[in-house]
């Protein structure tokens, strides 16, 4: 069941809570995406 | 013998290191007071005004003057202005020891400064503004260790460790303005909870966008003026490569930071406009914000245009420190001059000598650790056995 | 119409605090947030208090805050304007108003904000705002930064900067502990002039606007505390205007943790998409390069078959 918030500032602890950790993931996928994506350039392995 | 001892004496006894040892000999017994009394014992601080010299310069003019290590390294790893590569590692160098500092001097601040791991260990105060600032700064300090560390281990010989680090390059330099486009405005983002306390002209929605642009403004100068003074003392130390290219960054940082300085201008205009501020003008709190935006912004800007068109080296130097300065006084302005302004005089804060001298103990230091290491570790140098 | 405390203590008993929370007619959804229903507030009635300090007293002794050099009959410690400090939860003040005969007095303490500022502020969530009402305050994961004076808009915590190895921040409770026992806060019982009044936020409400229509031109028609900053559970009613009695009226109703939601909602894009575009220039300025590579050669290449 879905956690009722009394106060505006309890629901958006819980938000930036989970905002926060999704940052984090996201700064390592984009960098492991950024990886697959120019993985098979050949002038970006040569010039890294 | 005789003559050993002489020599030995004068290598030691520089005014430089009489001067700085004073202070510190000074920041020292302050310490020890601020450690074993309390924070009343050394500051002004009180119930109406939390926050004093140490939030308004070490933290704020702290980390917006170390802003020159992300500016350079977005400037020539991102943005390829391969031609300023030999600014990166004085700016790197410079940025990771004004955050170091920054640190340092909280510990001073904090009223218990051995729980600064808190936020993120025990209870995180995710609607904080100072929260993410905490997170960000530590994050960012450790991505500044890394970027610098490629210069002592090459000092100490480490080459494997020392490929690995430099690999490392790209992606801790976009994480690098990450994390600064983040807490240099979220600096800023900090007021925003007490529009009842700062002066209107200074506290606008914008403040976050005001702190982020002008930070990048702090780091372009910084970097100039720096140089300017490190060609004046470290000459010796520098290469072919760094003093050749060194005119071409003063002119490249100066065109952008004229440029940039004239967009800051722009939205703080626009900052009065959106709130209808404009009848504050008249005030004489309105009169100082006119001197900081025509005397800080604007003339710098101009003059730094005005430098770059003639090839004036030294007026593009000059304007740097004065837009510094400009800096140092937009931030002191919203943490201490124009906060509170609705209280009367007797409540108004004014900082403590010991606050200043703890201050001035700390910019010491990173003098002396800027010297120390300059003069021992390849900075404005490449070193022989690593060029690429 | 003041609430007695014997019937106060009744509604304890029968309610019980634990039962406080119940399901709010708004809650579907976590769109609308409008509190804790039933949470506890104090009613102010500026016109009633004669400034005699017993409030200050009563706080002083349920709090054991150190007693002061003055003692609290002496009335001309109210000569001075003075704020609440480390060592003082609550203050009375006197202000002379123009076109009133004699002073006006009023009580300064917590407001125990319905969004408060100073939790908002705080990066260990050392405030809480409580189902009871009371914003709480936990000294054993405080750090000290003391971003939530910064932060609170009635200037309400003060700070141990004496203390060197355990200072905290100091505030008014609304006596926590002792309401959650079903007792009244010191200051409330200690006020001879009923001038105090615990009881549910809604109920007192009603009972504010009862005594304005009862007794029209007494009062301003205004409860302040209704809406300022989002509303807080300490109200207050005056006979004279607010700002006369140092009371700020122009701290707007946007509940504070509004004010800084706008910035951060900003920091996660920065995280997601700042990269993303720094990689783009990244890649942008590298094919530049090796387009101006490719072209320096070829012109090298030409060159040479020319020469040829
Ligand atoms: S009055 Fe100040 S200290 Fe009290 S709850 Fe509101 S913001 Fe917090
Ligand atoms: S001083 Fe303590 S309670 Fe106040 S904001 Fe900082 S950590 Fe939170
Ligand atoms: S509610 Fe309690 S802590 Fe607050 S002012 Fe009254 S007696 Fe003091």
């Amino acid at each position: 069941m879905e956690t009722i918030y009394y106060t505006y500032q309890d629901f958006y602890t819980h938000t930036k809570g989970i905002l926060y950790l999704l940052m984090i993931v996201s700064l390592f996928g984009i960098a492991g995406f950024w990886n697959f994506l120019t993985g098979k350039d050949d002038d970006n392995k040569e010039n890294e | 013998m005789s003559d050993k001892a002489a020599i030995d004496h004068k290598t030691w006894f520089t005014p430089f290191n009489a001067i700085s040892g004073t202070i510190i000999i000074i920041g020292i017994v302050i310490s020890i007071l601020r450690f074993t009394v309390g924070l009343g014992a050394v500051t002004h601080l009180s119930d109406d005004n939390p926050w004093g010299l140490w939030i308004g310069f070490d933290l704020l003019v702290g980390v917006a003057l170390a802003a020159g290590g992300y500016v350079t390294s977005a400037a020539v790893y991102l943005f390829g202005m391969k031609k300023f590569h030999s600014a990166v590692r004085p700016a790197v160098l410079t940025g990771f020891l004004g955050y170091s500092l920054v640190v340092f001097a909280l510990t001073y601040d904090v009223g218990r400064p051995w729980r600064l791991p808190y936020p993120f260990i025990m209870q995180q105060g995710t609607t904080s503004l100072l929260f993410e600032v905490a997170g960000c700064v530590a994050l960012y300090l450790t991505v500044l260790f890394l970027e610098f560390v490629p210069a002592p281990l090459e000092w100490l010989g480490f080459k494997k460790v020392r490929e690995l680090a430099v690999k490392l390059t790209l992606p801790l330099t976009v994480l690098g303005v990450v994390l600064s486009t983040l807490h240099q405005s979220s600096l800023g983002a900090l007021y925003l909870i007490a529009p009842s306390k700062l002066h209107p002209l200074w506290y606008s929605t914008y403040l976050p966008v005001f702190f982020f642009v002008s930070s990048i403004i702090a780091g372009l100068s910084m970097v100039i003026y720096e140089s300017a003074l490190s060609h004046h003392y470290f000459a010796d130390k520098m290469d072919a490569a760094h003093l050749q290219e060194s005119e071409g960054v003063t002119l490249g940082f100066g065109k952008a930071a004229s440029l940039i300085l004239a967009g800051y201008f722009t939205i703080k205009v626009m900052g009065i406009a959106g709130g209808d501020h404009w009848h504050l003008l008249g005030t004489p709190y309105g009169l100082w914000f006119l001197v900081e935006m025509i005397g800080f912004v604007a003339l710098p800007s101009f003059l730094y245009a005005v430098g770059v068109r003639n090839k004036d080296v030294t007026l593009i130097k000059w304007t740097a420190a004065w837009t510094v300065l400009g800096i140092v006084i937009n931030r002191l302005n919203v943490s201490l001059i124009a906060f509170n302004w609705h209280l009367p005089s007797a409540r108004r804060y004014f900082p403590h000598w010991m606050e200043i001298a703890t201050s001035v103990f700390i910019v010491t230091i990173g003098i002396v650790l800027f010297r120390f290491i300059v003069t021992r570790m390849p900075v404005f140098y490449e070193h022989p056995e690593y060029k690429d | 119409m003041s609430i007695s405390r014997r019937r106060f203590l009744g509604w304890v008993g029968a309610a019980g605090m634990g039962s406080v929370v119940g399901k709010s007619a708004l809650a579907a959804g976590n769109k609308h947030f409008d509190g804790y229903h039933e949470s506890l507030g104090v009613l102010h009635d500026i016109s009633l208090c004669v400034g005699c300090r017993s409030c200050e007293a009563a706080c002083c002794k349920v709090n054991e805050l150190p007693v002061p050099d003055k003692p609290f009959t002496d009335k001309h410690v109210l000569d001075e304007e003075r704020r609440t400090t480390a060592e003082a939860y609550t203050v009375v003040n006197k202000y002379g108003v123009t076109g009133k005969i004699g002073p006006s007095f009023r009580k300064i303490q917590c407001n125990h904000c319905a969004e408060p500022a100073c939790a908002s502020a705080c990066f260990v969530k050392a405030f809480k705002k409580t189902k009871t009402g009371a914003v709480t305050y936990d000294a054993s994961v405080c750090v000290g930064c003391r971003y939530c004076m910064i932060a609170c808009p009635f200037e309400i915590p003060a700070y141990e900067y004496n203390e060197s190895f355990t200072p905290r921040v100091m505030k008014c409770t609304m006596c926590h502990p002792r309401i959650t026992k079903g007792q009244l806060p010191g200051c409330v019982e200690g006020c001879p002039m009923e001038a105090l009044t615990l009881g549910k936020r809604e109920d007192l409400l009603k009972i504010a606007r009862e005594r304005i229509r009862k007794y029209p031109g007494k009062y301003i028609d205004h409860i302040y505390g209704e809406t300022e900053m989002g509303g807080t559970n300490w109200l207050y009613l005056s006979n004279v205007p607010f700002s006369d009695i140092g009371m700020r009226e122009d701290l707007g109703v946007t509940p504070a943790p509004e004010l800084t939601s706008g910035a951060l909602s900003v920091v996660p894009l920065v995280a997601g998409l700042w990269p993303v575009f720094l990689m783009g220039i990244y890649a942008i300025s590298k094919r530049k390069e090796i387009v101006f590579k490719e072209e320096l050669d070829e012109a090298a290449h030409s060159r040479t078959k020319e020469d040829i």
